[in-house]
């Protein structure tokens, strides 16, 4: 059973084991608005948590992916570049970033479930 | 909590625009629709090959009038040749400051008869206290300068434009580009010009602010129209090489620099008579340091406005003043100065966004075809 997490900064991450796979939520697609550009990191690179990982483009804006946690990232998402409106079509699904392989998963307690990021985002209405 | 909205003003269609799901903002102290539901890309799609319905009422209006030659008078302000616009007719012209560079662009417009005295402008919503101010100021005892408050603005852009408001108004489709005439639009006095901000074909209807929603409303029903927010106005006039004030033009740009030339006539380059004059001529007859061009980049990452273009050796040789990604070039698009030595169609340059560089090539404006109506 894999259990979905959120941060602040509105990524998801779903976690399998060790494997988290990560994306940018609903919410955050909606505000970006039409995507037309997602950078992905290299795969092997390591990050820490809340440093940025990847870079998402609307027409309107720029915006940084930070990743929820730390580890080495093991998989991007090789539709993404040339179909980057998958994000808007299926932010928690097919339009998932990179996965990583977690190198603490304690800091997913950090994290928000899915019921505090609902009311977290409803707070900032 | 305090709601930072309640500072902006609101132009007569923004009930409209909440009412039917818009994404607002805050722009040049109005609040306004950035995007409706359908979204930036769906919006530019459907203005190229449809019709687009546009507010554009935070946009300034205004007469001017004088007992006299009020052509010449505007004149000592802007480069453009008003003397020589006939009764309906519009140009496009710039507010200029002693040094040339621009304060505001505008449009400027001849009613037709029995106004002839008079001009109708527009200018910017950003600059038109100030504008408004400047004009009243310089001219004072030779116009009078009165702001059309009191009047909405609504632009219907694209190739069904045309067939959309003849259905409302008779006169619409007899009217050439940059031209203007007093048309009834469903039964609603309005002045109506065929110009725009988009490339395309279309009008922009002046209406009295109590028509306006109901004049939206209708022209909303007829099948091809769908609202269109601030961010499609934008991808849709960088596509088509438009400036952006405040962006691609500004007090430190010139006419010349900017490519604007072609607004100024042969006969207003020989009197001059306008502000910054001489600096203009200089810059006609010398040439001038940097230009304002067009910039493709490979690959789909777009640079925005403030990223630096450097030369294939990585020394910067101007910056980008608009960019983002044009949905019908199908790639990231911009506009920016450059050193002139770089400004040639197809000369090599990067673009560095995020610290990378990206290979980019000089283009030529516009990055689409214009589909004006033929005059």
């Amino acid at each position: 059973m894999s259990e979905i997490r959120f941060s602040e900064e509105h990524e998801w991450i779903r976690v399998d084991g060790d494997i988290g796979t990560v994306g940018i939520s609903d919410y955050a697609q909606q505000q970006l608005g039409d995507v037309v550009f997602v950078e992905l990191p290299q795969v092997g690179t390591k990050i820490k948590a809340r440093s940025e990982a990847a870079v998402v483009e609307s027409v309107k804006a720029a915006s940084e992916v930070y990743a929820p946690a730390s580890g080495e990232v093991t998989e991007v998402n090789a539709a993404l570049p040339d179909n980057p409106a998958l994000v808007n079509e299926d932010a928690a699904g097919k339009g998932w970033f990179f996965k990583m392989r977690l190198s603490d998963k304690s800091e997913l307690g950090k994290l928000m479930d899915a019921a505090a990021y609902a009311a977290y985002v409803e707070g900032l209405h | 909590m305090t709601d930072p909205s309640t500072d902006l003003k609101r132009t007569p269609l923004h009930a409209l625009h909440v009412e039917l799901g818009a994404k607002m903002v805050p722009f040049a102290g109005y609040d306004m629709p950035v995007q409706f539901p359908r979204g930036i890309l769906a919006e530019h799609d459907h203005t190229r090959t449809s019709c687009g319905l546009f507010d554009v009422s935070h946009m300034g209006q205004a007469f001017l009038a004088s007992a006299a030659d009020v052509a010449g008078a505007l004149e000592t302000l802007v480069p453009g040749d008003l003397k020589a616009l006939a009764p309906g007719q519009m140009r496009y012209t710039q507010l200029l400051n002693e040094q040339g560079g621009i304060l505001d662009d505008l449009m400027v417009t001849r009613p037709l008869a029995p106004q002839a005295s008079e001009l109708f402008l527009v200018v910017n919503a950003a600059c038109k206290d100030s504008d408004f101010a400047h004009i009243a100021q310089r001219l004072r005892g030779r116009a009078t300068l009165r702001r059309a408050d009191e009047r909405a603005l609504i632009a219907l852009q694209g190739p069904e434009a045309v067939h959309v408001l003849s259905r409302h108004c008779d006169g619409a489709a007899a009217l050439k580009f940059m031209h203007a005439a007093p048309l009834v639009v469903a039964g609603i006095p309005c002045l109506v010009s065929r110009s725009g901000y988009t490339g395309e074909d279309g009008f922009e209807i002046s209406v009295p602010n109590e028509r306006a929603e109901g004049l939206a409303r209708l022209l909303l029903v007829e099948p091809e129209v769908m609202p269109i927010g601030l961010g499609a106005r934008d991808s849709l006039r960088l596509e088509a090489g438009l400036c952006l004030y405040g962006h691609d033009i500004d007090a430190t740009t010139t006419p010349i620099e900017a490519g604007l030339a072609w607004s100024i006539s042969k006969r207003r380059r020989a009197e001059g008579g306008f502000p910054g004059a001489a600096v203009l001529q200089k810059q006609l007859a010398d040439g001038v340091s940097r230009k304002l061009v067009g910039i493709r980049a490979e690959g789909r990452q777009p640079a925005r406005d403030g990223a630096e273009v450097q030369d294939a050796a990585g020394a910067k040789v101007g910056i980008v003043t608009s960019g983002g990604f044009g949905p019908t070039v199908g790639g990231p698009v911009a506009m920016g100065y450059v050193a002139t030595a770089y400004a040639g169609t197809g000369t090599l340059v990067r673009l560095i966004v995020r610290g990378k560089a990206l290979p980019a090539k000089v283009a030529a404006l516009p990055f689409i075809a214009k589909r004006y109506a033929k005059s």
